[in-house]
């Protein structure tokens, strides 16, 4: 059974994840990106997780849907829906994920749900202290390496983005 | 009270929403929206799992590829703003050739 905040947060959730996909105006698709991301941080803490939803909402939502969000500003193109997508295609895309719900629904309803449930076995939640120590003293290397990818990629993309017909001729300028 | 079970099907939605945005969108951004769909979905399904075991590592994991999503986020994006530079448009079947 479920209850009436996971359903509110499915409704949520996925609901707005369609309209990511199908709304008309790419905009509204990057801000309903950033509402079923904060959905998914709702689960995390029904998951007894509050410190992941944390991250959840100020790296997902505060960092990654206004980069989207800016970037569809910046690239606003003349039409946002493309003849190219037919409805052959749709079809075709609707049917492989079907299928793909088709297979792996089953799966949870044979191993999962036999064998685990909440209210069975009734595990303590984990603490955020361990969380912590897990990863200052087993992942160290793990999330120096992470940092080191944070900070190379986002050099990259800066390099990325970077102008150089502006800066030639600031240069020449000088 | 809520199943595990539940949760993966929630997850399992939205990683199947992903892959119909993938095989049917031709617009790069909504491109990068199906990946973020479905890198939700995973980290759903991973935060799950560490409850039903109640083991930290799972959370743990979640954390490192929340991080690893923002910095491919940024890449992506950076390439979308110079294709765009070049060809006028975010279309992907406009990009004959990466090439200039």
């Amino acid at each position: 059974m479920v209850d009436g905040i996971f359903i509110a947060l499915s409704i949520i959730t996925i609901g707005s994840a369609i309209v990511t996909l199908e709304s008309r105006e790419i905009l509204y698709g990057g801000i309903a990106l950033a509402i079923s991301m904060l959905g998914i941080a709702g689960y995390f803490i029904i998951l007894d997780a509050p410190f992941v939803a944390m991250f959840q909402i100020a790296v997902y939502v505060g960092a990654v849907a206004v980069l989207i969000i800016f970037t569809v500003m910046l690239v606003r193109s003349p039409n946002t829906v493309t003849k190219r997508e037919t409805n052959k295609k749709k079809i075709v895309g609707m049917l492989i994920s079907i299928v793909f719900l088709a297979l792996v629904i089953p799966l949870i309803g044979n191993s999962v749900n036999k064998q685990f449930s909440f209210t069975n076995t009734n595990l303590p939640s984990v603490d955020i202290k361990e969380i912590g120590k897990e990863l200052l003293t087993y992942y160290s290397p793990v999330l120096i390496t992470l940092a080191l990818v944070l900070a190379g990629s986002i050099i990259g993309a800066l390099a990325l983005a970077r102008r150089e017909d502006i800066e030639e001729k600031n240069e020449s300028t000088w | 009270m809520n199943q595990p079970g539940d949760f993966l099907i929630i997850s399992f939605i939205l990683v199947s929403i992903g892959i119909y945005g993938l095989v049917v969108k031709r617009n790069a951004l909504r491109l990068i929206f199906s990946i973020e769909l479905i890198a939700n979905g995973v980290n759903l399904t991973l935060a799950t799992f560490s409850r039903m075991v109640s083991n930290p590592q799972g959370q743990i994991f979640v954390l490192f590829s929340i991080a690893i999503s923002a910095a491919e986020v940024a890449v992506g994006l950076g390439i979308i703003i110079i294709a765009y530079r070049f060809y006028k448009d975010i279309d992907i079947t406009e990009y004959k050739n990466l090439k200039n």
